[in-house]
Order: structure tokens, then C-alpha cells, then sequence
């Protein structure tokens, strides 16, 4: 078979509607914005090996580059060194590069084919904006890039962030990018067990755009639906997979409609009908508007997803939690995972667990980072 | 003239068992059966028989069959019976043939080649009986952007400029007018928008004060004739459809006949007593979109943009473009109308030959409307040969909103789709005016049957949407992964924007 070229003969080879698969999802969040090693992350998604069968792995780190804070630091992952050449020369014309280099691996950890990672410290060249905002020009290039066919894909593209992911186990991805080596307040991971596909570097979670990522579990049944929605207002879903929905939902909703994080909770996992009736008229007012408005966004069928951007770590679980979600505190420390297990064998004595209702969000803010870009409101926890 | 047509049918009464009660030539409003005094026996003229099914319905004890004759013309596939048949009643009448109902042709349904999915493994289906499952809808149309005003720590509020009708199923009962339907059917079906919590279109034929106090649950229509328009009338209703055209007869106006023009249906329409009731093919201020457009803006001012303004087409070529025009004329809710669509009368040559299926309008608008980025600003209501709940199903997965349905209540009420609708004499009660034949139709008995149909389709519904894993319909809406096609070329897989099962 050749091989295929683009996105969605990379993610999605048998032309399927979509990827579908089942994982382990693990966040850890430091509220006072202590930077911490990922260890801990790698060692509570081993214990969840067993929800993955080693066909994708990753993880999303924040405060990660404070050398480069002020820079949009952009993963990519490349093909081959010819598509490395063509990246690295879009990036350098679209950008003003402060600093590249290529991302160390040990590629003795991996499986065979391994792509080449590199990373990107960029500045906006204002006088390019010709009336855009700044981050719509950085989605904008990582979508040219995404589609462009040549064998490049922008991992994450967020200030002082960044994603590590890749085929293989937990344990295999974090020594293939040293993770041992970073640090950050933030972590959130993800162990991936694909059913419809073998299993490519770039469909691993999670997925991110600017500094906002998601690490998710579960099926969405109303995919069709929610990716018509995007559709309608410019998305491209080139990824096809649940996954891309939520991250592209949380671009429109967070960043570009600037709602806050419980109204965006409550779109992707509204109340009952029959609960919102019930409510005081304000508020019944705003739920049923919200579902009236966005109801293309409603993600139907099982799921639990962990959110992060900037000072901020949300769990949400569909409304009837059909998929597991555990959150737990420790002093200073927030936890969420699909297991408790995870959560105990890092941090046995825990101050608090408690499991989250469906649809209800666990929002984790850090109070001394403040919540990036426009988060109106944020419900403390 | 010695007519020369044949019998469709062959009426025939178990001479054994009949107890000549005559209960069948007071059933039959055909006059297929007579009593003869003399042999104290019921004789058939079948010649007129319609098939209605009424007499055998009734006949306690169980005499009569009709069945479609055994006397043939040559068999002939291009001169089939329909084409010799229309012929010789043209030659002996010298007019434009009608009928009622949809289109009666096999070969324009695509619902029958649509399969749906249900969850296996990776995702769980989800047990109605157990879990909430929610069919609630609103139509009407939705802004692009909400307002949120925070009020500092607290919830925030959000106003929605566009008035909305909120559905409890996705089921609307769709215009039948006082004049081809009676008051009986018309209370029958309000009352059970009523208690179902949806609407019904009382069509053109202006408000009956007998329907006044269901006024919050029905639609009200101004179509060409305008007939019973006024403030009231407008203020009266929770929505308002302009009716450009009909599925069953795209681009020809109405025409109720003098005959049927009785005292109420005059006072209702505002028009004199056994005058034709004339709707023209245009409305005579719309001869193009703008003209839509005030129209739309005159009712919405003189209704103080209270109610959703609905506007209704027929599934036609270009539907996609059309629709495209209409969102932007400022419609809350458009009402497409296929070409399977009922009528109490219509030509049968335009009703069998012009428009097209509603399955491939509603993918075509509803995709059109989305690359142009204006599908929220419309809620589409998709009409015209919906027969069963996987029908509904499938055409919100397509890309509805919600559905039409009239056959179908008409035939939870008796209705056995004769297709003489037209002749107002319905056996059944229900397209007649006349004070006798319409008192077969008990409104109580009538609005039960259709309340147990919506309440027997709703379930059904949910049964559908927890197999795909779905708790709620807003998430089925254009969800057409849920859909596959089975015998349909790749040209038609396209158009609705699905692909071929096994793939
Ligand atoms: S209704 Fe039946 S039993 Fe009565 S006269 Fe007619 S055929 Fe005979
Ligand atoms: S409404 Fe009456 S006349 Fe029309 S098809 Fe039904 S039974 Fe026949």
C-alpha cells in the first residue's frame, strides 16, 4: 500500500467516518503554579496501561519554556527531512523564528517509524496581520500547515507550552522525549487504544491549539452533527476524529466567543430539558438559550475529557458519564483521571477524591497564573 | 356516450352470511350499493367503488370483499392500465384529471434505501426506559452570537432576538385547511397539538372561532388567496407560514369549489357563500425574492415580531438556492415540501410529475445552507411523504428539524387513502364538508388515535436515537454518519451526503 499523504489518509486509513478509540486520561495541576517533573504523570498513566493497547500516547506540559515565555513555541512533526525543509521554510516566512532546533528523542524507545520533531520559538510580524488578530494568524498558519499535503503537522503552537505524543505505551513516549527532563505546573496525558487505525504520531492526544489542549476518552455518537456545526462557521475537521471536535469547539466557544468555562461546560454536556424548566428564570433563561443556540455542540455519547490551557485544568464527562472521571486534591496539588488507582499509586494520602457528576465540570485554576486570554469567568473550585 | 371504462375493483357480498341490514349503502357516500326491495337483496354497482374500505370496515358481519379486478387490458408495460384508464376518462370528459393525496409512484422514495447505525462496543447504547431521552425542539432562528451579561460572579443572561416554537416531538402537523378538511379533523388535530406539545397549520382557510382556544398551539397561514387574513387573525396563532407552494402541486394555485363554500367556510375565509374559493399559482405581491421579503417584514411588524414566521415551498430543482434566498429574506423556519406531499385536490399529471423527493431536498438545502454559513439563522421542517417514525428519524438526520406529517394523522383517524379527497365525499368524514358524512368523525375518537400515533412515534424515536447512542435530537440533527445507503448510485450517495453501507 503507498502511503498516504495528508492528515486523513494518515489518521484515518480505512476512510472510516471516523478514528474511534478508548483511553486513559490523567491531569495534574499544581494551583500555585509550581513547576513540578513529569514523573509522577508517566507513573500514574502506567498504572493505567491496561485501557491502552500502545498504539498512541502523550502529553501536554505547561509553563514548559520560561526562557521563551513571550513566543509561540510550535511542535512539528515532520515527515521526512524534505518536508522538514518545506516547514521550516513556510514557518520562517510566515514568522519572525527567535530560536529552532529539533525536539531531542531516543529513538531506541520507539517504534520504527518515528517522524522528526521540531520546535519553533516565533513572534507575529504585526505587519502581518493585515487586520487579523494575533492568534487567529497563528491558527490560520497551523491549519495552511495541517493541510498543505507535505508531510508536516503542528502538534501544539501555545506560548510556554508544549505536546510530546507519538505511537507507543505511556512509558515508551515519555523516554522517547525525555520527559524526565522537563518540567511544568501543568501536566495532562493521555493513553490512546485505537480501534480503526494503526495507530499514527500525529492522531495521538493531545490535541492543542495555542495554549489550549485536550486529552479525551469516549465516542461521540453525535460527531456528524457537531462536526456540520463546526463546519458552518469555517472549521475544517481534517483529523476526523472526536477529539479534533472538542479542540476545535473550545477555539470557537473559549477563545473566540470568549464564554465562560461553566457556560462551555454546559453546552458540551447540557442539563435535562426537564432540570432546566425547573430552574429560577434567569438561569433557565441562559441554559435554554445556550441549547437552543449550540445545540450542534452538544457532544452526545460517552466521553471524558480533561482541558487545559493557562491557569487552567477542566475535567467534564458527558451528561449521563458514560466514561470514567475521578478527580482528587492534595494540598496545592489537583488531580483528574479515568482511575483512582492512577491518582493513589502517585499520591497515596490524598486530602480529598470525590467523583464528579456527569456533565458537571471540575474546573482547577491556579492563582497565581492568571487564566490566559478573556476567561470572563471562571468558577473556583 | 357509453362510457368505456372498466372497474378497478371487484366488489362481492357473501350472500350466506349477509343479513342484508343495509348498514353498507349507508356507509358507502358512493352509491356502490342499493337495496333491492323486490329479491330483498343489496346490489353493487362497482363501477363506482373507490376502495375506501369503509363498507367492509363497518359490515357487521364481515360479507364483503373488494379486491382490485382480475379484468385486464392486453398487458402492455408502456400502455399500462393508469395510462389507458386517464385516457379514456379525458375522451369523455374533456378535462384536467384530479385527485387527492401524494404521489402513488414507487420510484421516488428514498427513505426505503436509507439504513440507520446503532452503537455496538465502543460506544454503549443508551436504554429509553432507563435514561432520559429527550425529543424537545425549538424552531425558529438562532443567532450566531449570544449575549452574555455578566453580572459579576453570578449566572449571566442571554437574549435571543428570534421568537421560537418550542416542540415536545418532532412532529408537526402540517396544513389542512378548514374547507378540505372539516372542523371535526381540524379540532381533532388542535387538540392533539394540544396535549402532544406541538402545533397544527390550520392552512389557508382562514381560523374557525371553534379552534380559538387552541390558538397558542396552532399556525396559521397566509397563502395566495389570503383568504380570512386580518390583525386578529395574525395576532392569533404561535406562528405564521406563507405558503409559496405545495408538494403535491408545485406551482398551481388552490380551488375550492362553490359547492363546498358552505355558510361557516364562508365566514371563515371572508368570502360570499358558494362562491369559488380561488388561491392563485403566485401570490400576486411575491413575483421575486424581495417581494418575500416585505411580505415577511409586514406580517413580522404587524405581529410586533412576536411569532416565527414559517415559509413553506415545494421540493423543487433548485430548492437549495431558493432557501439560500428565503434565510436571507429574513424567514425564521422554512417548510420544504417533497413531491410525495397529500393535497385534498390536485392535477394528477402535475402531482405525479413536478417537484422532486424531500429526502434530496433537505440534504441539498440543509448542506447549502451550511457551506454558506447561515444554517443556524433557519430551522428547517421537512414535509411530504413522511409515513413512520424511521422516516422522521431519518429526515432530521438529513438535516431537518423536525417533520411535517398529515397522511399520516389523517390515517390514524380512518383515512384509508382512497385518493378521492377531491370529491367531497370522503367515507371516512374527513375531506367532506357535508354535515352528515362529517359527523362520522368523532373528535374525541379522532384526536385519541392521533395522540397514541405521535405518542407511539415519539417512542419509537427514542428507541432509534439511544441505539446510535443519543440522548438527545438536537445531536441526530445532519448527523447523517448515522446514515448508510443501500442501492443507490454514487451521484445520489452525494447529494445526501452519505455513504454506501459496508463502507
Ligand atoms: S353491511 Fe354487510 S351484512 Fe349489512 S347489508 Fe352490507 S354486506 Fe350485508
Ligand atoms: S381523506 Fe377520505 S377521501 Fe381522502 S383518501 Fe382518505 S379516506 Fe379517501
Amino acid at each position: 500500500m503507498k502511503t498516504p499523504i495528508g492528515v486523513k489518509g494518515r489518521n484515518n486509513p480505512y476512510g472510516d467516518d471516523k478514528v474511534i478509540d478508548a483511553c486513559s486520561i490523567f491531569g495534574m495541576m499544581d494551583q500555585q503554579g509550581r513547576s513540578m517533573a513529569g514523573r509522577d504523570v508517566v507513573e500514574a498513566m502506567t498504572n493505567m496501561n491496561e485501557r491502552t493497547n500502545g498504539l498512541g500516547s502523550g502529553y501536554a506540559v505547561y509553563g514548559l519554556y520560561p526562557k521563551h515565555r513571550d513566543q509561540y513555541a510550535l511542535h512539528v512533526m515532520y515527515d521526512d527531512r524534505k518536508a522538514l525543509e518545506w516547514g521550516s521554510g513556510f514557518i520562517d516566512s510566515e514568522f519572525k523564528v527567535i530560536h529552532d532546533e529539533e525536539i531531542p528523542m531516543d529513538r531506541s524507545h520507539c517504534k520504527a517509524d518515528a517522524p522528526i520533531m521540531w520546535r519553533y520559538f516565533v513572534d507575529v510580524n504585526p505587519d502581518r496581520l493585515n487586520g487579523t488578530g494575533e492568534e487567529d494568524f497563528v491558527v490560520q498558519r497551523c491549519f495552511s500547515i495541517n493541510t498543505s499535503e507535505k508531510g508536516a503537522y503542528v502538534v501544539s503552537s501555545g506560548k510556554d507550552m508544549g505536546v510530546f505524543k507519538g505511537v507507543g505505551w505511556p512509558q515508551e513516549i515519555a523516554d522517547t522525549f525525555h520527559l524526565d527532563e522537563y518540567r511544568g505546573y501543568l501536566w495532562t496525558a493521555h493513553g490512546r487504544f485505537p480501534t480503526n487505525t494503526p495507530g499514527w504520531w500525529g492522531g495521538a492526544h493531545p490535541f492543542s491549539l495555542l495554549d489550549q489542549s485536550v486529552v479525551h476518552n469516549g465516542e461521540i455518537s453525535s460527531y456528524g452533527t457537531n462536526r456540520r456545526f463546526l463546519e458552518m462557521l469555517g472549521y475544517q475537521c481534517t483529523f476526523q476524529t472526536d477529539t479534533e471536535i472538542f479542540s476545535l469547539a473550545l477555539d470557537y466557544l473559549l477563545r473566540r466567543r470568549h464564554l465562560p468555562v461553566e457556560v462551555v461546560a454546559n453546552i458540551f454536556a447540557p442539563p435535562l430539558w426537564k432540570d432546566i424548566d425547573a430552574m429560577p428564570p434567569q438561569q433557565r433563561n441562559l441554559l435554554r438559550g445556550l441549547r437552543m443556540v449550540y445545540g450542534g455542540l452538544l457532544m452526545n455519547g460517552p466521553f471524558s475529557i480533561i482541558f487545559a490551557r493557562h491557569g487552567l485544568m477542566v475535567g467534564l464527562t458527558d451528561r449521563i458519564k458514560l466514561r470514567p472521571l475521578i478527580a482528587a486534591k492534595k494540598k496545592d496539588v489537583f488531580f483528574l483521571a479515568s482511575e483512582e488507582s492512577a491518582i493513589r499509586c502517585v499520591q497515596a494520602d490524598l486530602d480529598r477524591v470525590w467523583h464528579p457528576r456527569g456533565g458537571e465540570p471540575v474546573v482547577a485554576s491556579c492563582g497565581n497564573i492568571p487564566a490566559s486570554t478573556n476567561t470572563v469567568l471562571v468558577m473556583s473550585s | 356516450m357509453k362510457s368505456h371504462l372498466l372497474p378497478d375493483y371487484k366488489v362481492t357480498i357473501d350472500r350466506e352470511t349477509c343479513t342484508v341490514c343495509r348498514g353498507c349503502v349507508i356507509q358507502c357516500t358512493f352509491n356502490v350499493y342499493s337495496f333491492n326491495k323486490e329479491k330483498n337483496r343489496i346490489d353493487i354497482d362497482a363501477n363506482k367503488c373507490v376502495d375506501c374500505q369503509r363498507c367492509i370496515t363497518f359490515c357487521p358481519e364481515n360479507s364483503i370483499t373488494v379486491a382490485p379486478t382480475p379484468i385486464q387490458y392486453k398487458q402492455n408495460a408502456s400502455w399500462d392500465r393508469e395510462n389507458i384508464r386517464n385516457i379514456v376518462k379525458q375522451a369523455e370528459a374533456g378535462g384536467i384529471l384530479l385527485t387527492g393525496m401524494g404521489c402513488d409512484k414507487p420510484d421516488f422514495t428514498f427513505f426505503d434505501r436509507l439504513l440507520l447505525n446503532a452503537s455496538q462496543v465502543t460506544n454503549p447504547s443508551i436504554d429509553p426506559i432507563r435514561e432520559p431521552m429527550e425529543l424537545r425542539t425549538y424552531l425558529g432562528s438562532k443567532p450566531s452570537l449570544v449575549n452574555l451579561t455578566s453580572t459579576g460572579e453570578s449566572w449571566t443572561d442571554i437574549s435571543l432576538a428570534s421568537p421560537q416554537l418550542q416542540v415536545e416531538t418532532p412532529i408537526i402537523f402540517s396544513a389542512m385547511s378548514f374547507g378540505s378538511v372539516n372542523l371535526n379533523v381540524q379540532e381533532a388535530l388542535a387538540r392533539t397539538a394540544v396535549s402532544s406539545g406541538t402545533y397544527f397549520n390550520v392552512g389557508e382557510g382562514g381560523l374557525n372561532p371553534r379552534l380559538n382556544k387552541y390558538a397558542d398551539h396552532l399556525v396559521l397561514q397566509v397563502a395566495s388567496g389570503r383568504f380570512g387574513v386580518h390583525k386578529k387573525y395574525l395576532d392569533a396563532g404561535a406562528a405564521i407560514e406563507i405558503k409559496i407552494g405545495q408538494g403535491a402541486k408545485p406551482g398551481i394555485g388552490g380551488h375550492l369549489p362553490g359547492e363546498k363554500v358552505t355558510e361557516e367556510v364562508s365566514a371563515t375565509r371572508m368570502i360570499p357563500k358558494g362562491t369559488d374559493a380561488i388561491s392563485p399559482a403566485p401570490h400576486h405581491d411575491i413575483y421575486s425574492i424581495e417581494d418575500l421579503s416585505q411580505l415577511i417584514s409586514v406580517i413580522k411588524e404587524a405581529t410586533d415580531y412576536s411569532k416565527p414566521v414559517i415559509v413553506k415551498i415545494a421540493a423543487v430543482h433548485n430548492s437549495a438556492a431558493i432557501a439560500s434566498g428565503i434565510v436571507r429574506a429574513g424567514a425564521d423556519i422554512i417548510a420544504i415540501d417533497g413531491m410525495r406531499g397529500s393535497t385534498g385536490a390536485a392535477p394528477q399529471v402535475i402531482r405525479d410529475n413536478v417537484g422532486i423527493p424531500i429526502e434530496m431536498a433537505i440534504a441539498s438545502v440543509d448542506s447549502r445552507l451550511n457551506q454558506e454559513g447561515i444554517r443556524n439563522r433557519v430551522s428547517l421542517i421537512a414535509g411530504g411523504g413522511i409515513r413512520s417514525s424511521s422516516d422522521v428519524v431519518k429526515a432530521i438526520a438529513l438535516g431537518a428539524d423536525a417533520c411535517y406529517i398529515a397522511t399520516a394523522a389523517l390515517i390514524a383517524m380512518g383515512c384509508t387513502v382512497c385518493q378521492k379527497c377531491y370529491t367531497g365525499k370522503c367515507p371516512w368524514g374527513i375531506t367532506t364538508m357535508d354535515p352528515v358524512i362529517s359527523r362520522r368523525l368523532n373528535p374525541d375518537i379522532a384526536a385519541k388515535r392521533v395522540e397514541n400515533l405521535i405518542r407511539a412515534w415519539s417512542l419509537e424515536i427514542k428507541e432509534m436515537l439511544g441505539g446510535m447512542g443519543i440522548n438527545s435530537v438536537e445531536s441526530l440533527r445532519g448527523n447523517r454518519h448515522q446514515l448508510r445507503g443501500v442501492g443507490l448510485t454514487e451521484r445520489e450517495l452525494e447529494i445526501l451526503g452519505i455513504r454506501m453501507v459496508g463502507s
